[in-house]
């Protein structure tokens, strides 16, 4: 079936097989890698995405659920030479370890602040609870918040 | 899509549900199956919203469906001892049949099974309109977050008494009928009978020793749920 997402504010149709998921559609189809992919089962975050406005684990959204919808990943968070802010953030903090879990922490965390610019670490933890990092330990990427919230980066 | 991913399952065919507004109104007497649990968490069902949040993670409450927690009628489901202690139905639909409404009793047959016939889709729960006053829902799991239930309790108390409903104990979500006569029978709630309670419950369960858990440690458990949630609903 044909399916045009908007994705990263441009339109992309791409033809899709059966249940296919949005993960394996925009890692394979599309040409979008940076959207990682671990688990399978909606566990790890690391194939988190914005999906009409929520953050949602890609590898359970059906690619077919995803006709005329918008998304947005990593890619279109920021570009190297004009990073987001909290991925700024995350570098200067040294929230990034092995960096596998790194494109689904940004999303979810980017996606937090940009609807409270003043998280609570409670909130943050809350934010984050579906973001699994098996390097940091989290300590600096909650530093990262902070950093973006005291208007540092 | 798990099964899919895991290559359980390979659908040649799917449809897309949704875009279908109709099945994600929620009203005091009808939950569409379309209803997320990010949807949920906001009411009006005080227990089904406790249990909302304990779903998954953020990123599961916001894809994540009651009716995709109905159709998979995993023991574990959280938002099934919610329906058990509700007394609700599921509605189906098929084209050729028309609509059918299944009593929970009769929708939950084994684990991960249900009384959905192939043709049918799941279109709603329904909620009678005598719900007992007090909902409180709680479970027990390893972690705070994205944890499956290790046990799950939900207790609702109104004019015509206690009813306790329990999941991961059994192959359905299941009520604790002699413990909610035991104590529907008392006069006063007592500690006393409150321990006899939790006891009746804990015999009553009819929970398997897995990779999540064991036998005994679930019968306790339950128990000690049970007997909370009531003293919760009493504050």
């Amino acid at each position: 079936m044909n399916v045009t997402i908007k994705i990263n504010g441009e339109d992309r149709a791409v033809d899709v097989a059966g249940a296919e998921s949005l993960l394996t559609v925009l890692r394979n189809d599309l040409d979008l890698p940076g959207t990682k992919d671990a688990c399978e089962q909606g566990e790890c975050g690391s194939c988190s995405v914005v999906f009409d406005g929520d953050v949602v684990c890609s590898c359970l959204v059906m690619a077919v659920d995803a006709d005329g919808s918008e998304v947005t990943t990593v890619e279109g968070l920021g570009t190297e030479d004009d990073l987001h802010p909290f991925q700024e953030a995350m570098l200067a903090e040294g929230g990034v370890q092995c960096g596998f879990c790194t494109p689904g922490v940004v999303i979810a965390g980017a996606h937090l602040l940009e609807e409270n610019s003043q998280p609570s670490e409670i909130e943050i933890r809350e934010a984050l609870s579906g973001n699994i990092c098996r390097c940091t330990g989290y300590g600096a990427i909650l530093r990262a918040f902070e950093t973006v919230a005291r208007g540092d980066v | 899509m798990v099964e899919v991913n895991l290559a359980h399952h390979r659908p040649s065919q799917v449809i897309s549900l949704r875009r279908v507004e109709a099945l994600q109104e929620v009203t005091p007497s009808r939950i569409g199956a379309g209803a997320t649990w990010a949807r949920l968490e906001q009411g009006p069902y005080r227990g089904l919203a406790q249990a909302a949040r304990t779903v998954g993670s953020p990123q599961i409450r916001a894809a994540g469906t009651i009716g995709g927690n109905v159709g998979t009628a995993s023991p574990a489901g959280d938002g099934l001892p919610w329906i058990a202690a509700a007394e609700a139905s599921i509605e189906v639909r098929s084209e050729a049949r028309g609509t059918r409404v299944i009593p929970w009793r009769d929708f939950f047959v084994g684990v991960k099974r249900t009384s959905l016939e192939p043709d049918e889709i799941i279109t709603a729960v329904l909620v009678p309109d005598d719900l007992p006053e007090h909902e409180e829902f709680a479970k027990v799991g390893v972690r705070n977050a994205m944890v499956i239930s290790t046990v799950s309790c939900l207790v609702m108390r109104g004019d015509d008494g206690i009813r306790v409903a329990l999941g991961s104990v059994a192959p359905t979500p299941i009520r604790a009928t002699r413990a909610e006569e035991m104590i529907n029978a008392e006069s006063s709630l007592s500690d006393a009978a409150l321990d006899e309670f939790a006891r009746i419950v804990s015999q009553e369960v009819k929970p398997i020793t897995d990779h999540r858990s064991t036998e005994g440690y679930r019968r306790h458990a339950a128990g000690v749920l049970a007997r909370r949630l009531v003293e919760r609903s009493l504050r």
